[in-house]
């Protein structure tokens, strides 16, 4: 499949991207080489093959509704780019 | 021209469950910022989140009530939008086969019964809170609610005026409520609604172009806000411009609604199934299991209570409307109170301290027993109805003991004769102009000395006693 500049900007527009001009061009190509992957992915013949939407063979799954410590604040927020004492910190968002 | 307004609504209803939806977190309001937060609800790499049963069968339970159809074998999917108050930078949610579908809610509006169609009933994820820092001109995340359960029920274009829609959330509201799977509080945000709304000349058979509205946390809003985008779309059209399909804002301080930024608008969720989450199965028994637990809704109580107790329907409705009143009826019937007395404590003192305190049914703690206790003394006329009254403004806020605080104020109805004998004497030695008057044949006279007897006993006394006494007393003078 052909990938144009206008759809890497689209994708970055959705990603929240900010792509330099040069990562553009790469990133046309390196998108450009996944999609004609799935071209020999879809090259093969599925119209007898069920559609799955997992692998494992689990159903189910379910936990009780009974309420477990929640993290120390300081212990999630070390992983925060930029913290304050009490909250993520990200880029103006609100309007 | 006469144009036709059609609105379709989209209702996000935060579930009572006492977890997250797929983490172990408490979902209780308020907290400090990321406080009940773990790994899995902040969206850390390598977490894996579980379902929590109560929620499936919340959704279920609400599904049922709202007459759908329960997809036996249903999944999640993953919707991807890049947004701050969403760590994971997706939501699980369900798209392609949501847990119920194909309902349908009856209404009444003054223009008549009709029903609404639900399209279909889905589990998600809530998202984070997100406020604006001016100072330093960053924006604040706190994930406390984020991975609070939500099903988000969506109608089929069926309604044609605010208030078809309100009678619709009324309902959805008191079902949900009953069935005990939400408290859909409004202003905590338990309650959300956007509404999809176009117009078109009366009659056509197509749809004309909508716009959604979000941003709408009370009755009141939805209302107003329905009622202005319907006039802002026929204005555009008469003026032979067109309606933009974008989605709009709704300000409470303006009373008007504004659209958003057309970025917003792009909607590309690239929706797939959610990998983490293993499809489910439902078995017959559970369901089954399910709808013998289902319990009974406002109309059957309503027709209950007029078959049962004999009360107008109007009551019936009024008491009914919110499951804290019902159930309060109730157990004051149980304790023996006639069911025509409680209901009419409830329509006019109860909902009246209720109003006038700004308070819901489900946040009051007088007791049931209390009122019982209450129309018993009243019965039994060692109180009288206005006494009553004064007493029960007094206990009300805090459920205190009514016999207790009857006997600390001396409230006690007097029905001692003699007392109230002694106390005509006195009255009729200060009033003898009014005993002529009464032995003259004026009735209004005894009214007076009845009057001046209850006074003198601080509205204490059996009215009925007072009555007799000055009656026999008169005669004999």
């Amino acid at each position: 499949m052909k990938i144009t500049e206008e759809m890497v900007d689209y994708v970055s527009v959705l990603s929240r991207l900010k792509l330099p001009a040069e990562e553009k061009a790469r990133m046309t190509g390196e998108l450009e080489r996944i999609l004609d992957y799935m071209d020999v992915l879809n090259a093969l013949d599925t119209a007898e093959v069920e559609p799955m939407s997992h692998v494992f063979p689990l159903k189910n799954v379910l936990r009780p509704d009974t309420v477990e410590p929640s993290f120390a604040r300081p212990t999630l927020l070390q992983n925060a780019p930029v913290p304050d004492e009490e909250a993520f910190l990200v880029p103006k968002t609100v309007e | 021209m006469t144009w036709e307004t059609v609105i379709g609504l989209e209702t996000h209803v935060e579930l009572a469950t006492a977890t997250k939806i797929f983490c172990g977190c408490t979902t209780e309001f308020g907290g400090d910022p990321n406080t009940h937060c773990c790994p899995v609800c902040t969206g850390m790499p390598g977490t894996l989140p579980v379902l929590n049963e109560a929620v499936l069968e919340f959704a279920v339970k609400a599904g049922l009530a709202l007459n759908c159809a329960v997809t036996r074998c249903c999944r999640f999917d993953r919707k991807n939008y890049f947004y701050p108050d969403l760590p994971k930078a997706y939501q699980i949610s369900q798209l392609y086969l949501p847990i119920c579908h194909d309902g349908a809610v009856d209404i009444r509006t003054a223009a008549g019964a009709k029903t609404i169609r639900i399209h279909e009933l889905h589990m998600e994820e809530d998202a984070g809170k997100l406020v604006h820092d001016p100072w330093i001109d960053q924006t604040r995340a706190d994930y406390n609610r984020c991975g609070v359960p939500l099903i988000e029920i969506v109608t089929e274009p069926d309604f044609r005026s605010a208030d078809e829609v309100v009678a619709y959330l009324e309902k959805l509201r008191s079902t949900l409520q009953y069935l005990g799977v939400s408290d859909c509080k409004m202003q905590e945000g338990s309650l959300r609604c956007d509404v999809n709304l176009s117009v078109r000349p009366a009659g056509a058979p197509a749809l004309g172009t909508r716009t959604e509205m979000k941003n709408l946390n009370s009755f009141k809003a939805i209302a107003r806000s329905i009622q202005y985008e319907a006039r802002r779309q026929i204005e555009r059209l008469e003026d032979g411009k067109r309606v933009v399909q974008e989605t709009r804002r709704w300000d409470e301080n303006k009373d008007a609604t504004f659209a958003m930024r057309s970025k917003e608008n792009a909607q590309d969720y690239r929706y797939f199934p959610e990998p983490d989450i293993p499809p489910l199965e439902l078995s017959e028994a559970y369901l089954d299991r399910l709808k013998a637990q289902q319990p009974e809704m406002a109309e059957a109580r309503m027709a209950r209570y007029q078959a049962d107790y004999g009360l107008p329907a109007y009551d019936t409705q009024m008491i009914t409307a919110q499951k804290a009143l019902a159930d309060f009826f109730e157990r004051a019937v149980a304790l023996g109170a006639p069911a025509k007395q409680v209901s009419n404590w409830i329509m006019g003192e109860v909902m009246g301290q209720l109003s006038a305190r700004g308070l819901e049914a489900r946040d009051m703690v007088f007791s049931p027993a209390a009122l019982a206790r209450l129309i018993a003394l009243v019965q039994e006329g060692k109180l009288n109805r206005n006494t009553a009254v004064k007493v029960f403004e007094a206990v009300f806020e805090h459920d205190e003991d009514v016999d207790a605080y009857v006997q600390k104020h001396g409230l006690e109805q007097v029905s001692d004769a003699g007392l109230v004998g002694c106390v005509a004497e006195e009255v009729f030695a200060a009033n003898p102009k009014s005993i002529e008057d009464y032995k003259a044949g004026k009735e209004k006279a005894f009214g007076f000395l009845v009057g001046q007897v209850m006074r003198q006993l601080k509205g204490q006394a059996d009215p009925a006693v007072v009555r007799r006494v000055l009656r026999m007393k008169l005669e004999q003078n």
